[in-house]
């Protein structure tokens, strides 16, 4: 029986109809073999426009649907859902694009139409040779898996516990909280962070549904969403977590010091050590590539005074499979080294510090018991902030870290209360971004307080009589500025997590051009990823101050919960599939999968996919040198079509609108 | 130039990177020649020579493979493979008075909108340059 194809031109309104004649596209699509019908019309993917193919399916009896319309990366799954409904399986159309690829970037209207004309033709020809294609349905395991525990992990865990799934929560330092855990104040209310902050770290160790695992990572994903099988690496702590009740006897009287990375470098902690009083777990870690009994099989301190005995130095790193329905990472984000950028002076001058070493300093359980004072002790009597520190700036990145306005005004404030109202305080700024609910009030209030403003990127600091001096320019003004302080605060720019690239790689996800994860769309997907049941929650998406993370966590949570709660999938039928009549048995397929998704069947010889692992990717049928092994829906036959489509007639030039008798000619091949 | 020659251009893109940008030059409105021709595919790993071969001789003068930035691939290392289908059949083409230039494979990113237009704008002049496809006629297929 011959096909009988409906093809369908829309106008998108005035974005496709604008450039292309669509009315004379379809008079064209209508002279095609097969074509049953061939309509344009001005918003296809509208209600009238789906019910039009439906009907169309129904009273013209059509066995394959073509839409010319927008990308099919938009409305693909619109138009097959569409087809469904008018009782024709998804894969028997063909969705082709008229816009972005045609309308909107071509300049000649005569062009554009027959250009429009050759991916129709294309997509008529590749359709006729579709086959019906069913999706399956797999079952969803109940259990999430989410990875980093800053403020977005431990909010995305606690939802998903709350809604009675269970959690795996893998963080890789000692203790939860991330960033947040560092800050004293957070803007603009100004509460305190631990005060916020503690409660849920401690919810999440209390909640039986959340299973925590610190000093951990993920080193392998396998599988699909519905069943990933994760290994997580268990680095060894040396000090048994079920039995350190947390007292803290061994970090007193540990001999061996080094910087403290939580501390930003700005005081020492010892070999045993854990981040603050308050960190979740309480249970300290052994710095392995310190401790002299590890190095050097000496001192063994800790272990004699812990009253415990959870001091274990021959502890091994372990590796823990565990079996998940979905992934939300959280694995947040660093604060750039400014030291690249020489002209501030960090590394170099004492008394510059990076907006993380400030709050540190301001921090009760910090290096400094809270007290905001320069190295030799004594309180500043000036202070300059430099704003947009790598942000910004087409040297280092070029967006806008979203934070560190408001971070900053959170400085001025504090070192006007703690310091003194007398203490100067200059800000370095190229715009006040205060777009939050309760910002902008916030700004207010800072500036009401005498903080003084300056607006312009600073040129660099330089070292005068023992005095830092901030040079630049107060763009305002029009007048270069030499500012004198005792103290500067660079903010610098939020960026990617340092090993960003390799969980991207591990959990197959794209990072953009900034180095943040990639989400599927920039608005309407922000917390899913391109691969399936991989979700995303906080500042590893892009920068974001706390209530967005918690916000954006929220939603990722929500989606795996969504998952979790239908327990059931619909996987996509476009897997490789290996002629078993053509496979010669080469092998070659095998090792070319990085799914690991084609076995050997020994007795018959022949290579099988395994339909539940493939990803469709086409590595296999690119290669086959039988021609045996094909992907599902992009098969040669319809790629060969497809191609003959579209170098279906050359260069000649479009018929005249007004002219059907000419439009209905489908061209010489 | 060459005057009246337009050459006609077939792109094999990659669903998660060139793909997406081409869409992305479109929503941004940036103009190209009209020239080409896109084909999409999940991955360029998927792209059998033989489609550029046949391509080439059923009338395209030229032939984009273009994905995902190496280490991008969506399918973690599909471009890897079409970079050496691409190369050994660069190597093979000439033996059949085929142009070795007639054949491209580039990467751009999903965020590369700009990328994707001065590529595609930059193929088809350099194969307007070329000139039309002569071993086409003489090609026995
Ligand atoms: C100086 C400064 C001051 C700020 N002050 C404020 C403020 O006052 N108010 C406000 O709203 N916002 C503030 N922010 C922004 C705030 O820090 C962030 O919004 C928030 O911390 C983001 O939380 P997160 O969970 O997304 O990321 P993070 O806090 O970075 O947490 C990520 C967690 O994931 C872990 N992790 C990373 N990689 C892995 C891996 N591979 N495997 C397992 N775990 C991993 C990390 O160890 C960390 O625990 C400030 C930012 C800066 C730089
Ligand atoms: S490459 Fe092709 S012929 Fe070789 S084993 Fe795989 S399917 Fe069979
Ligand atoms: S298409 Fe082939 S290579 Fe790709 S995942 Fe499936 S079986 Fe493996
Ligand atoms: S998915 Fe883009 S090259 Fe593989």
């Amino acid at each position: 029986m011959a096909n009988r194809i409906g093809v369908y031109i829309c106008h998108c309104g005035s974005n496709i109809a604008g450039k292309v004649d669509c009315a004379g596209v379809a008079r064209f699509a209508s002279g095609i073999k097969d074509v049953a019908v061939a309509r344009d019309y001005q918003f296809m993917c509208s209600d009238p426009g789906q019910e039009m193919i439906i009907r169309d399916i129904r009273e013209h009896g059509l066995n394959r649907v073509v839409v010319a319309s927008c990308s099919p990366r938009l409305h693909e799954k619109t138009f097959q859902k569409a087809c469904a409904r008018g009782g024709l399986n998804p894969y028997l159309m063909q969705h082709c694009c008229i816009r972005e690829h045609c309308s909107w970037t071509t300049a000649d209207p005569g062009e554009a139409t027959a250009k429009a004309r050759h991916i129709v033709e294309a997509a008529v020809d590749r359709v006729g040779h579709h086959g019906e294609l069913f999706s399956r349905e797999v079952d969803v395991l109940p259990d999430v898996m989410v990875v980093g525990a800053g403020i977005a992990g431990i909010q995305a865990s606690l939802d998903i516990a709350k809604s009675g799934h269970q959690v795996h929560l893998v963080e890789k330092s000692p203790s939860i909280g991330g960033h947040m855990a560092q800050f004293d104040k957070t803007f603009p209310t100004l509460d305190c962070a631990a005060c916020i902050s503690t409660p849920k770290m401690v919810a999440v160790s209390q909640e039986p549904n959340i299973h925590l695992m610190t000093w951990s990572e993920v080193v392998d994903v396998s599988g699909f969403v519905g069943n990933y099988t994760v290994t997580v690496l268990r680095k060894p702590r040396y000090v048994n977590e079920d039995i350190c009740t947390g007292c803290g006897a061994c970090l007193e009287k540990c001999p061996t010091k080094t910087l403290s990375e939580f501390n930003e470098g700005l005081s020492e902690r010892r070999a045993i050590y854990r981040n603050s009083p308050q960190a979740v777990p309480s249970t300290p870690v052994i710095d392995a590539s310190v401790c002299k009994k590890i190095t050097k099989d000496k001192c063994g301190i800790c272990q004699k005074v812990c009253p415990t005995g959870a001091i274990d130095y021959t502890m091994r790193e372990r590796r823990e499979v565990y079996h998940v329905g979905s992934i939300v990472l959280a694995t947040g984000y660093d604060a750039m080294d400014p030291t690249p950028l020489r002209e501030y002076g960090f590394g170099r001058f004492p008394e510059v510090y990076t907006a993380l070493q400030f709050e540190r300093l301001n921090n009760a359980v910090g290096p400094t018991g809270g007290k905001i004072v320069m190295k030799n002790g004594e309180k500043p009597k000036s202070v300059g902030i430099i704003h947009c520190v790598g942000s910004r700036d087409r040297n280092y990145h070029e967006y806008c870290s979203r934070t560190c306005c408001m971070y900053a005004l959170k400085f001025d404030h504090l070192i006007k209360d703690k310091v003194g109202h007398d203490t100067r305080v200059y800000n370095f700024y190229i715009d006040m971004r205060c777009f939050g609910k309760g910002y902008e009030e916030f700004f207010r209030r800072v500036q009401e307080e005498g903080v003084t403003f300056i607006r312009g990127r600073p040129a660099e600091v330089v070292e005068e009589d023992g005095k830092l001096v901030v040079v630049g320019e107060d763009t305002l003004l029009g007048m270069n500025v030499r500012v004198p302080v005792d103290m500067v605060i660079l903010c610098t720019a939020m960026e990617p997590g340092r090993g960003a690239t390799e969980v991207a790689r591990v959990f197959g996800i794209a990072q953009g051009q900034d180095g943040f994860f990639l989400e599927e769309h920039p608005k309407l997907g922000p917390v899913s990823t391109a691969t399936d049941g991989v979700f995303l929650a906080g500042t590893c998406q892009g920068p974001k101050d706390i209530p967005d993370a918690v916000a954006h966590a929220s939603g990722g949570a929500a989606q795996a919960i969504a998952l979790a709660a239908r327990g059931k999938v619909s996987i996509s039928p476009t897997t490789s599939w290996i002629d078993p009549d053509v496979c010669i048995g080469c092998k070659v397929c095998i090792n070319l999968c990085p799914y690991s998704a084609i076995e050997f069947d020994e007795r018959r010889n022949v290579s099988v996919i395994n339909e539940a692992m493939c990803k469709g990717c086409g590595s296999c049928a690119g290669y086959c040198p039988s021609g045996a092994a094909q992907i599902k829906h992009f098969n040669q036959t319809q790629l060969f079509n497809e191609i003959d489509g579209m170098l279906g007639m050359m260069f000649e030039p479009p018929p005249p609108a007004s002219d059907p008798q000419a439009a209905d000619q489908p061209g010489e091949a | 130039m060459s005057s009246e020659f337009e050459p006609t251009i077939l792109a094999f893109v990659c669903n998660w990177c060139t793909y997406t940008a081409a869409d992305l030059a479109g929503t941004s409105r940036m103009v190209q020649q009209p020239n080409l021709r896109l084909v999409r595919v999940m991955c360029t790993g998927m792209v059998d020579p033989k489609y550029i071969v046949k391509s080439l001789l059923s009338g395209a003068d030229g032939v984009l493979v273009s994905g995902c930035h190496p280490g991008d691939c969506h399918y973690i290392n599909g471009n890897y493979k079409a970079r050496r289908r691409v190369k050994l059949l660069n190597e093979i083409l000439p033996q059949f008075g085929i142009e070795r230039e007639r054949v491209k494979l580039t990467w751009v990113g999903a965020s590369e909108g700009n990328e994707f237009a001065a590529t595609v704008n930059g193929f088809i002049n350099e194969i307007r340059e070329l000139g039309p496809m002569e071993a086409r006629s003489m090609a026995v297929v």
